[in-house]
């Protein structure tokens, strides 16, 4: 994506000679150069410069207030990988920490959303209000999630363990202060948070696919498995990539959700990159080395991406 | 480093802007001196300020119940003072803390601002706030009419950046109800380790986990530093270049935290404000919190609570406590008029920190904290007793970077991941690596 849209910018622009031979223009001329330009322009403003400063940010020990912001080549990224450092343990936890969210978020988000927007597809009463149902904890907002899922799964205070205790199970479970309880509550928080959203999608994608297939398969003889594995998932390929990628992006992006409901805890477990990043950039304002640190996070998520392109592109029948 | 004479005259001849960038060009203190600073501003008794009108921004993050409190007094203010028109402005700590230096950076910093003690000289050493010397002598201000560890936290490289408008230290609140049905007194609360020790024990007794011991940094850390300097031992050295909260006393510290929950007189993992909710419906009978805690429980309907110091757990008397300091911000051209309003603004807050204390805390000024009228005020006055025995973090910047350290160990000790001592070796060797990086980042 990103090669698309730098390389209209270093191509120069074909000079627009007014040759009297060629009364009809031979290119498109300057028309897409001007429909592209404002968002060029903002890419360029927003995107590409503030990427290239962050990689010089990086080699340097950098906070804005101080006048000396002495280079230091690639110390920053040095430091990530010495055990000796006084980042490296945090950051790879910090990395283990958003690894172990994004494996299993993931798959549920993809499973789970799909299985949703199968049944919502389906004419039945009272559709609408389930769309709704599934998409309403959407909108809310991660401050709103995390405070109320933080007073819901308190330990010794909330509802859920007393819910448990009442039935007779056991009504002791560190959900938001021990391990792996904190990774359940806080993959089960983000699934109900933004399932909705995953199936939307996939509704729309199954919408398009023509019922013409449908019919056609099981005029053919396919049953209804046959009809989800041969129509339905390869009509849906485009929009799976999708919601993959963007899954993973998102899952990978977590902060809000833990920084509320766990602070991180138990010791500095469930605190993800983003958080520490942050932390080290904006709270102790040691942005170069904060700034290395979003660039590993990048390079990790870039190959991730790759892979799941790849992945998408080889199931293609040659 | 008082402003010598000359420079006083100097001022006095002429008040142009042409002497500040005359002044800065002199003053060479801190990393940034393009703006000489309030330390060069001496003048007589700002009390009164009879230049042209003025418009101050003053930026806090009071949004609590303190905030409304904060904008009457500086209604009253505006009302006082026909020339000066002080506009507040509030947000959140968090953001505050990293809206206030971009904002100063990029020349649109306010004139006032409150800041913690704890974070005075990061903002200093980065060239944030300016240093106040002067506001303090032009008041007469000194040690006496504080408090000596009040006063003197707010000294960074022998000068002072804020004038103390405060104190919040923990005290300790109880459910007055949990204590009668457990067959304590709820007017002679537990004042030292023995009694306490007995008092949880009664309580176990009828079932109730009396303390409920938090692994999280509000206020699980502030409980446990108090505890350290009660054993006698230190956070930090002097200098703020080791950390030494991992010495016998911090295991001392710990060890009594942790033990809370394996007497059963806490349960196991208290997530966040669990504490302080159990306290109020009668879970637990007592929790140290801070003092902001008043407000908090003064809405709760129904409950029946006191508050009291800390009880003296280990060798000597000992709390936790921050303090709410005024700052002047770095601006890209200094207006002397702004300065001087400024200090009229401090002096007329700080003389009404009574109003202040209403809201929830102890005034820094002694004259305030020994008048009736603030001994009227049961709870603040019975926190504000802690006074002689507050412990603030040193004054070096990066402070608060470094707590996070001790924030993990406690977490960690309390959730019993690790024994205490293990746990408080991990957290100062870390706490020591980035003391290391800090100096060195902040020359030292």
């Amino acid at each position: 994506m990103v090669e698309q849209t730098v390389r209209p910018a270093t191509r120069p622009v074909p000079p627009v000679t007014p040759a009297p031979a060629a009364p009809r223009r031979r290119g498109p001329g300057a028309a897409p150069w001007l429909f592209l330009a404002p968002y060029l322009v903002l890419f360029t403003t927003f995107t590409l410069v503030p990427a290239v400063y962050g990689l010089w940010i990086s080699l340097h020990e950098w906070d804005y207030l101080l006048p000396g912001k002495p280079f230091v080549g690639v110390d920053n990224y040095g430091a990530l990988l010495d055990s000796g450092s006084a980042v490296y343990e945090s950051f790879w936890q910090s990395m283990q920490a958003t690894g172990i969210f994004t494996v299993f978020t993931v798959p549920l988000l993809v499973a789970l959303p799909l299985g949703v927007a199968l049944i919502l597809n389906r004419a039945f009463p009272g559709r609408t209000f389930f769309r709704a149902v599934y998409f309403a904890p959407y909108v809310l907002s991660v401050a709103v999630v995390g405070l109320l899922w933080r007073f819901v799964l308190d330990p010794n205070l909330g509802v859920v363990n007393a819910g448990l205790g009442a039935i007779g199970l056991p009504g002791d479970t560190p959900w938001t202060t021990g391990l792996p309880w904190a990774w359940i509550s806080l993959v089960g928080v983000t699934v109900w948070w933004t399932l909705g959203f995953n199936a939307v999608i996939y509704l729309a994608g199954l919408q398009d696919i023509p019922r013409e297939l449908y019919e056609a398969a099981s005029i053919d003889g396919g049953g209804k498995w046959a009809a989800f594995r041969h129509v339905t998932l390869p009509g849906l390929r485009p929009v799976l990539l999708f919601i993959v990628i963007n899954t993973v992006l998102a899952s990978a992006n977590m902060f809000g959700q833990a920084y509320l409901i766990t602070q991180g805890a138990p010791g500095q477990e469930t605190r993800t990159a983003i958080m520490y990043i942050a932390e080290e950039g904006l709270r102790n304002y040691r942005m170069g080395s904060a700034a290395a640190m979003s660039y590993v996070l990048t390079l990790a998520l870039l190959i991730i991406s790759l892979i799941v392109f790849r992945l998408f592109r080889e199931k293609d029948p040659s | 480093m008082n402003p010598s004479l000359t420079r006083r005259g100097l001022l006095g001849l002429g008040l142009g802007s042409g002497s500040a960038v005359l002044l800065g060009a002199c003053g060479g203190d801190g990393p940034n001196p393009v703006v000489g600073g309030g330390g060069q501003n001496a003048q007589p008794a700002a009390t009164t300020y009879t230049g042209p009108d003025v418009t101050l921004a003053f930026w806090n993050g009071f949004t609590g119940g303190d905030g409304p409190i904060m904008k009457s007094l500086v209604d009253k203010f505006n009302q006082a003072n026909q020339n000066i028109k002080v506009s507040m402005n509030v947000y959140e700590w968090a953001d505050y803390y990293q809206k206030v230096p971009a904002a100063v950076s990029t020349g649109n910093g306010p004139d006032l601002g409150i800041m913690h003690v704890d974070q005075l000289a990061t903002n200093a050493a980065r060239g944030v706030v300016l240093p106040l010397d002067d506001v303090a002598q032009s008041l007469q201000l000194d040690e006496a009419a504080f408090s000596p560890p009040v006063w003197r936290a707010g000294v960074y490289n022998q000068k002072r950046f804020g004038i103390p408008l405060d104190v919040h230290s923990l005290g300790m609140f109880y459910n007055k109800k949990v204590l009668e049905q457990a067959g304590l007194d709820p007017d002679k609360p537990p004042t030292n380790n023995d009694e306490y020790m007995s008092a949880l024990e009664t309580l176990k007794g009828k079932g109730i986990q009396g303390h409920w011991a938090t692994p999280f940094p509000f206020t699980g850390s502030h409980q446990f530093m108090s505890l350290v300097w009660q054993f006698g031992g230190q956070i930090f050295d002097e200098q703020g270049t080791k950390a030494t909260f991992a010495e016998q006393p911090g295991q001392q510290a710990m060890t009594w935290l942790v033990d809370l929950i394996q007497k059963g007189y806490s349960p196991r993992n208290v997530a966040q404000d669990a504490d302080l909710l159990a306290l109020q419906n009668g879970k637990a009978a007592f929790n140290w919190n801070g003092i902001w805690t008043i407000n908090t429980l003064r809405q709760a309907e129904g409950l029946e609570w006191g508050v009291a110091p800390l009880p003296q757990i280990g060798t000597q008397p000992a709390v936790w406590a921050s303090s709410h300091n005024f700052v002047q911000f770095k601006q890209r051209s200094q207006d002397q008029n702004k300065l001087t309003a400024g200090k009229v603004f401090i002096n007329y807050i700080s003389q009404q920190s009574l109003e202040w204390a209403k809201g929830g805390q102890v005034p820094a000024r002694r004259d305030i904290r020994e008048s009736q009228g603030f001994k009227d005020l049961i709870e603040q006055a019975s926190i504000g007793t802690q006074i002689d025995n507050v412990h603030f973090l040193p004054s070096v910047p990066g402070i608060g970077d470094v707590m996070a350290a001790l924030d993990t160990a406690v977490n960690e000790a309390i959730l019993l991941r690790k024994p205490p001592a293990q746990a408080l070796a991990d957290g100062a060797n870390k706490a020591n690596q980035l003391l290391e990086q800090n100096a060195k980042k902040y020359g030292g």
